[in-house]
């Protein structure tokens, strides 16, 4: 393990959090707040590799997560329950089993996506880029929406609830170990050098191809992890869940966070998450006590003001790049 | 009827295919002058529809319906897409214009958010759809196996003249040539004394204005506005301009007429590959000709 520091400080936040849960001050409504936090900090974090430290730009991170929700969902809901699971004896390995094992199908399934779109794609230079995954990602809304056996526009129905804190903190947990394991290998700076100057490493031997793909993918695999979890927290699939306004969503929590900074990420996952529960409270409190009428729309005003100032006025986010002290890897004293 | 290829499914690819090449325009100045995406493009011709729709009503109950001063509402919908664009530039885009280009990217999503949803939260307007008032009856002419409505000759007349209008002001007029000078090469142009600030806010009150017009056109023939109406036909519009060739004004005409039958036929031929087929000639175009059909390489400067 090379993050010690970091290692006790997530142990510390499960124990605490586990124990709040069980003494009761934490309930289900807190715990529904953390656990989408959680998902938020995979979708972050896998988008800063991508848009942060590789230093590409895609706009259809969402698109990823829906395929790993519905390939996920598709694996615990439909295909289990067919009588060719049961013959090959997956049956017997117990629900929580396939339920991970689903999870990651998702995942790889959401990468390799990745990797087909990422290969022809990266190809194009930051803004074309970004059209080209926007695009991806409305093609596989419209495809979900036609698909009839997987819900169509009504989504899919009736996935398990098997996501709880636990699964979702380690997957979070790892995702960022080894997204920052990643950074800081041979790999990582590649990536690094891609993002600062791509001809100069194109012209220093780095495969820019290659690395741009890799981290394409990767980015992906994570993403397609999170909608598995998200999909089987809120026990539903739905086309309207992964839009371009909730790949938006994302790359404010990246921008706002700070560009190449998971802790940035992972602080921005949070903070927002809570800023949209005080902000439904407060349109609620202005509904009802105060009777002043107003949309819920005003929630998404305030995210668009927030990236609109955070790009004018601190455009390296919140950390500027920069990493806690516990995700740096301690020097070699010698 | 019988094959997707007929002259009605022609009239109507021309027709979407003006609406595109309006809002397309826009998109191809403004990437041609400050390489940037506009994404809140779409918004404008949103806020074009909307401004319309205000002056139809106002018009409507004022003057009676199918008054010919019901035309002057195409004024406002420019008028209202342009100062809309042109704000949009002075408090968004301007401060960053020598930051990274990412971060214009990124502003620009964010005033796409902020206009989609300030409107569907503003009390006047709110998120449910409207239905678009009439400005005058609907007329249909018939022949050859296809029905024409006047309104579709509105959009096809209107989408003419203005597209002619622009045309002429680029190549004749000053402001035209400062415009091909700073989209050539900006710091040159500041050398030659053109004010690129002043070029760069007219070209984006151009461009607001002609998707605003659009927004009134898209009005008239789909007769039903909503806050998000701008998202898709901006994104469309903007893979017109890209297929004919970013930055290049013929070339965003050409794409967008060009878009408009190729979706009008597969969407006759079934909705889900009408819905796709935009996205897969962006990407076609992409790999196999990025500079587009009229667009030509630029070489990277290293």
């Amino acid at each position: 393990m090379k993050y010690p520091k970091f290692l006790v400080a997530a142990a510390v936040f499960y124990a605490a959090i586990m124990l709040l849960s069980l003494v009761g001050v934490l309930n289900g409504y807190f715990m529904i707040i953390i656990n989408r936090s959680l998902i938020f900090v995979i979708l972050a974090v896998s988008l800063n590799l991508i848009n942060g430290i590789t230093g590409q730009f895609s706009l259809g991170h969402m698109g990823f997560a829906a395929i790993g929700a519905y390939v996920s969902g598709t694996i615990t809901t439909l295909i289990f329950k067919l009588p060719l699971p049961h013959a090959l004896g997956l049956a017997e390995m117990g629900a929580e089993t396939v339920f991970i094992l689903a999870i990651v199908a998702g995942g790889a399934a959401a990468a390799f996506i990745g990797f087909l779109i990422g290969f022809p794609s990266l190809r194009l230079k930051g803004d074309y880029l970004a059209i080209v995954t926007l695009g991806f990602g409305e093609i596989i809304r419209t495809i979900v929406n036609n698909i009839d056996y997987i819900g169509g526009p009504r989504g899919l129905l009736g996935i398990p609830m098997f996501s709880n804190f636990t699964v979702i903190f380690a997957f979070a947990f790892l995702t960022v170990v080894i997204i920052r394991n990643t950074i800081e290998s041979s790999h990582g700076r590649a990536m690094l050098a891609i993002r600062e100057n791509e001809l100069a490493a194109d012209l220093s031997g780095v495969d820019t191809t290659r690395y741009k793909v890799t981290g394409f993918a990767m980015g992906a695999f994570f993403a397609g992890i999170a909608g598995g979890l998200l999909a089987h927290l809120i026990s539903l699939a739905h086309p309207t869940q992964f839009g371009f306004l909730q790949s938006a969503m994302i790359l404010i929590l990246v921008y706002a966070g700070g560009m190449g900074s998971l802790t940035g990420s992972v602080i921005a996952a949070f903070l927002l998450t809570f800023l949209t529960e005080v902000l439904r409270l407060v349109i609620d409190w202005l509904n009802g006590t105060v009777g002043i009428p107003i949309g819920t729309e005003w929630t998404m005003v305030v995210y668009a003001l927030i990236l609109i100032l955070v790009m004018l006025f601190k455009p390296e986010g919140l950390m500027g790049g920069r990493e806690a002290k516990i995700l740096i890897l301690p020097r070699k004293t010698k | 009827m019988g094959s997707i290829f007929n002259i009605q499914q022609v009239i109507n690819g021309l027709q979407l295919g003006s609406i595109y090449a309006l809002i397309a325009l826009g998109y191809t100045m403004v990437y041609g002058i400050v390489r940037l995406i506009n994404f809140a493009h779409g918004d404008f011709y949103m806020l074009g529809a909307y401004a319309a729709y205000a002056a139809f009503y106002v018009f409507n109950s004022f003057l009676g319906k199918g008054s010919p001063l019901a035309f002057l509402a195409l004024v406002v919908a420019m008028l209202a897409g342009g100062a809309i664009a042109s704000l949009t530039n002075l408090l968004a885009y301007k401060p960053l214009r020598y930051k990274p280009k990412l971060s214009s990217l990124v502003t620009a999503i964010g005033v796409s958010m902020f206009l989609e949803y300030f409107f569907s939260a503003f009390p006047f307007i709110g998120p449910s759809p409207r239905g678009f008032p009439e400005i005058l009856p609907k007329v249909i002419f018939r022949g050859f196996g296809a029905e024409i409505s006047n309104y579709v000759i509105i959009d096809l007349v209107v989408a003419a003249i203005l597209m002619s209008g622009l045309t002429f002001l680029i190549q004749k007029t000053s402001l035209g040539r400062a415009m091909r000078a700073v989209s050539q090469d900006k710091d040159a142009a500041k050398l030659m004394g053109i004010d690129v600030e002043r070029i760069i806010t007219w070209t984006f009150a151009i461009g607001g204005a002609f998707a605003g017009a659009a927004g009134l056109l898209a009005g008239l023939t789909y007769p039903r506005i909503d806050p998000y109406m701008g998202i898709i036909p901006g994104l469309k519009a903007f893979i017109a301009a890209v297929l004919g060739g970013i930055g290049n004004v013929p070339g965003a005409m050409l794409g967008a007429y060009i878009l408009g039958l190729a979706e009008t036929f597969a969407n006759a031929y079934n909705s889900m590959v009408g819905d796709g087929i935009a996205f897969a000639l962006l990407i076609i175009v992409l790999l196999v000709r990025p500079t587009g059909i009229l667009g030509e390489k630029i070489a990277d400067k290293i």
